[in-house]
């Protein structure tokens, strides 16, 4: 193991290459090494497989009376059920597309008219608007009144005043049978 | 120190102002290192790998841990089934605090081969000591969290141990836990505390560097570099040893979280803690077993106790306990002696540690803990009198002629000293 | 010299791991050649589906499964479906609906297997004061886990004649001290498999390793097919930071 201290200049051209090579090869590999360990470090943060399998929720309609509401809960979030009348369908349906902020039909926004489902969480800012109980403030439009900046939906839950962007969003659901609604 | 040497002129504008780029490139660039150090001098380096290891995979884990007696266990669980990739971050935690020990205990005894404790670096080592002290706390309150059986009667026990100190021993057991018995305050503070150690390991290790650079690293020879002839720069060549001294490293600890997870884990910590039944054999984690050895093998509460800490401060005192002058073993032929009966005594202890404490094995017991303290406190201050040290090379570089009595050496040594 | 010194630091670890391994000391257990054992092992699904229904029909009423929910079924190779079917086998306890009231419902996939006692209080005043453990992690709660619970359920024996079993416990061959609150579970042919396979006392033991090996540790195939290509990967690292080193080394004469 005991050598002498002279330092010898690299003889040729060709050694220097591979040298170069196999160092900037190795120094590369831990780089991979390192991104590929920092992935699960990473991941760890999205959704674990128990959140995710109830991500999906089955409700049962057909106890809501016309008139009323419901407010579930689907991943966190209240999502509401509303039973509509004909008159709500029916000044829902009758709106100018141009008078919206975010002009979308209702007829877009339900899969049965009878039966408007969509999250309750206003699109400005994530409070949960006003409107699902009797009694309470349903704003200008006779919809949803959100508290928190006074924005107002109208009775297909679209934006018409206020500072809210976006109509309240529809999430994905379809109907199991005339009473169950599956929504996620 | 000329900013010029940076040909980005972001760099060189910052810099200028912050000198940053300076400090990491005469820190870990040019760094001047003896250059013939060997595999031993590699675990510094993975020791300090380990702690970051340790961090991230903490830091992480915490993200999906409940403090709780009544969640923390199905907590754990949680992260080994349901969190995304969750099982290999926490075999990572599990496994990294052992072979961490390992790591650092290697460490440890290659600076007592090599005499890295004595002058100039004492206070180097007595940092290194106060990390280990850390280092233990962290790991004894990390192994309670998963409040299995072993958690919680590891607690139990090792809380106790202050119960001996006369007086007020009772009153500050009473105070660790919060209440009357090990239960959820206790849980709780232990992982606050559990979380905050590793940062005050990292600022130890920090001040264990700024010592360490201030005479630069010991080597196995253990006379000063006489000059460039016996140093290299830090980068390449110390990076590329560390570099390969971490890949067989990760190889073997990859081994372990891969293919034998538990085996340095008990069965019992993955049985719910019950505070009302003790399991019937409880041990310490290996890593703590010669110290717990320590503790039985003295026939007295506080004795033990104090003997089991002694047994660690000891290590603070010990560059003024062995007096010689010459730093490596290989030229203390006795000293190598001891050293290797030392070395074996504290596996002894470890051996014992996790024998139950009965018959044979608490004689045994007792004469390895009389021999570590007698090595410490009785061989090694007379050793440094009475031995005739093997003439020293003159320098790193001409060691090769080290045969050929180089008789002033030693005296030099001496009189730096 | 050197290699010496690294055995000697490894057979410390061994040593003293191994001397707590052996928790359950005194008894001899049967070893077998378990297919999850080794670096490539892999677990049996047939074998697996097997244990399930024996868990099903033999150990489910007493011991709990706590850290199972129906979804995880699907690593035993059953279809969403068939999930489905057997959660909805079971009732679980919901609630509480509009009307403040605590309401059974049948299980979805999302839920975990109910436990068939309520809290350890019933399960022991229901079992003569012996708790069942909850089964989820038994294989990894007990030292060498399969082989430990194969032991322990094809032991029941006969005790020898100057063994006194006192009323309420068995003698096993296998159980630390011999004697068992949980009296023998399977004598062969209690549960009659679809795909034909033997359902002697062995082959359904055999059967609930497979299962509860899974239980304990859901990703442990995974965790070894991972860890083959970490090996793999960390190797070639090794060889080629090797070579690196020896290149960059090659100009300075080592002292």
């Amino acid at each position: 193991m005991v050598k002498k201290n002279t330092v010898k200049k690299e003889s040729n051209e060709e050694q220097r290459g591979r040298r170069d090579f196999i160092v900037v090869a190795s120094y590369a590999m831990a780089g991979i090494g390192a991104a590929a360990v920092a992935w699960p470090l990473i991941d760890q943060m999205n959704p674990a497989a128990d959140t995710l399998a109830l991500a999906s929720i089955e409700v049962d309609i057909s106890k809501i009376e016309v008139g009323q509401a419901i407010t579930v809960k689907w991943r966190g979030k209240p999502v509401f059920i509303k039973h509509r009348t004909e008159d709500e369908i029916n000044s829902a349906q009758s709106v100018e597309l141009s008078q919206l902020k975010d002009p979308q039909a209702d007829v877009e926004r339900v899969i049965n008219p009878q039966f408007l489902v969509m999250v309750g969480v206003c699109t400005h800012l994530g409070c949960v608007p006003l409107g699902q109980k009797t009694g309470e403030i349903r704003g200008e439009y006779d919809g949803w009144f959100c508290p928190c900046h006074g924005s107002h939906y109208d009775s297909s839950g679209r934006i018409r005043k206020g500072p809210a962007p976006l109509n309240l969003e529809i999430p994905p659901y379809q109907f199991a049978s005339n009473s169950l609604i599956k929504i996620g | 120190m000329s900013t010029n040497k940076f040909s980005n002129p972001v760099v060189r504008w910052i810099d200028h102002r912050l000198p940053i780029f300076s400090f990491m490139d005469h820190e870990l660039n040019e760094y001047p290192t003896p250059k013939n150090l060997n595999y031993f001098w590699n675990f510094g380096s993975l020791a300090g790998i380990s702690l970051v290891i340790m961090i991230v995979t903490g830091i992480v884990l915490a993200m999906s841990y409940t403090p709780h007696v009544d969640h923390a266990f199905q907590s754990v669980e949680r992260i080994m089934r349901d969190v995304n990739h969750g099982w290999l971050i926490r075999y990572i935690h599990m496994n990294g605090a052992s072979f961490f020990f390992i790591v650092v205990f290697i460490h440890i005894f290659r600076g007592l081969y090599y005499g890295s404790y004595k002058a100039p670096r004492e206070l180097l080592w007595i940092l290194g000591v106060l990390i280990l002290l850390l280092m233990m706390a962290t790991a004894f309150m990390g192994y309670v969290l998963p409040w299995g059986q072993m958690s919680f009667w590891g607690a139990t026990v090792i809380t106790n141990l202050f119960s001996a100190i006369p007086l007020v021993g009772d009153s500050i057991v009473t105070m660790l836990w919060g209440g009357f018995s090990v239960d959820n305050p206790t849980l709780n503070r232990f992982f606050a505390l559990h979380y905050l150690m590793p940062f005050l390991i990292v600022g130890v290790v920090i001040l264990h560097l700024v010592a360490l650079h201030r005479f630069g690293s010991n080597n196995p020879i253990g006379i000063d570099p006489s000059g460039p002839q016996d140093t290299v720069p830090f980068h390449p060549y110390y990076t590329i040893k560390d570099f390969f001294g971490l890949s067989v490293f990760l190889s073997l600890f990859a081994a372990a979280i891969f293919f034998f997870p538990n085996f340095m884990g008990h069965p019992d910590n993955y049985i719910p803690a019950n505070p009302m039944q003790t399991p019937a054999h409880i041990v310490p984690e290996w890593y703590f077993l010669p110290f717990y050895a320590i503790l039985r093998a003295v026939p007295d509460k506080l004795g033990g106790v104090l003997a089991m800490f002694g047994a660690i401060a000891v290590l603070f005192i010990l560059p003024w306990l062995d007096r010689s002058p010459i730093r490596s073993g290989n030229f203390r032929p006795i000293f190598r002696i001891f050293f290797w009966v030392f070395a074996a005594d504290c596996v002894a202890l470890g051996y014992l540690g996790g024998m139950p404490a009965e018959g044979i094995y608490v004689v045994l017991s007792r004469v390895a803990t009389a021999w570590y303290f007698l090595h410490f406190l009785v061989i090694l201050p007379l050793l440094s009198v009475i031995e005739t040290p093997k003439p020293l090379p003159q320098s790193l570089s001409k060691s090769v002629l080290g045969g050929t009595a180089m008789v002033g050496a030693a005296s030099a040594v001496k009189e730096k000293i | 010299m050197m290699k010496w010194r690294t055995a000697l630091i490894f057979c410390w670890i061994t040593f003293v791991t191994n001397v707590f391994a052996a928790g359950s000391g005194d008894v001899v257990l049967k070893h077998k050649d378990w297919s999850f054992n080794g670096p490539f092992g892999t677990l049996d699904k047939a074998a697996m589906q097997r244990g399930f229904q024996a868990y099903r029909e033999i150990c489910a009423s007493c011991h709990s499964l706590d850290y199972i929910a129906f979804r995880n079924l699907s690593d035993l190779g059953y279809s969403e479906a068939e999930i489905k079917a057997f959660a909805s086998e079971y009732e679980v306890e919901d609630g509480p609906n509009d009307d403040g009231e605590m309401f059974m419902r049948p299980g979805i996939a999302a839920d975990r297997f109910p436990a068939p006692y309520p809290n350890e209080a019933a399960a022991r005043a229901g079992n003569g004061g012996a708790y069942p453990p909850d089964l989820s992690l038994i294989t990894k709660a007990r030292a060498n886990g399969p082989d430990y619970l194969y032991s322990l359920l094809t032991s029941y024996k006969e005790p020898p004649s100057d063994k006194d079993v006192p009323d309420g416990m068995y003698y096993n061959a296998a159980y630390p001290g011999n004697l068992i609150a949980m009296p023998q579970p399977i004598y062969g042919e209690d549960v009659t498999y679809a795909d034909g396979s033997p359902a002697d006392v062995s082959s359904i033991s055999s059967d609930l390793v497979y299962f509860l090996t899974w239980t304990a540790e859901p990703s442990i195939e995974k965790r070894k097919r991972t860890g083959v290509k970490v090996m793999i990967f960390l190797l070639i690292m090794v060889g080629m930071s090797y070579g690196a080193m020896k290149f960059i080394w090659a100009d300075v004469k080592k002292v």
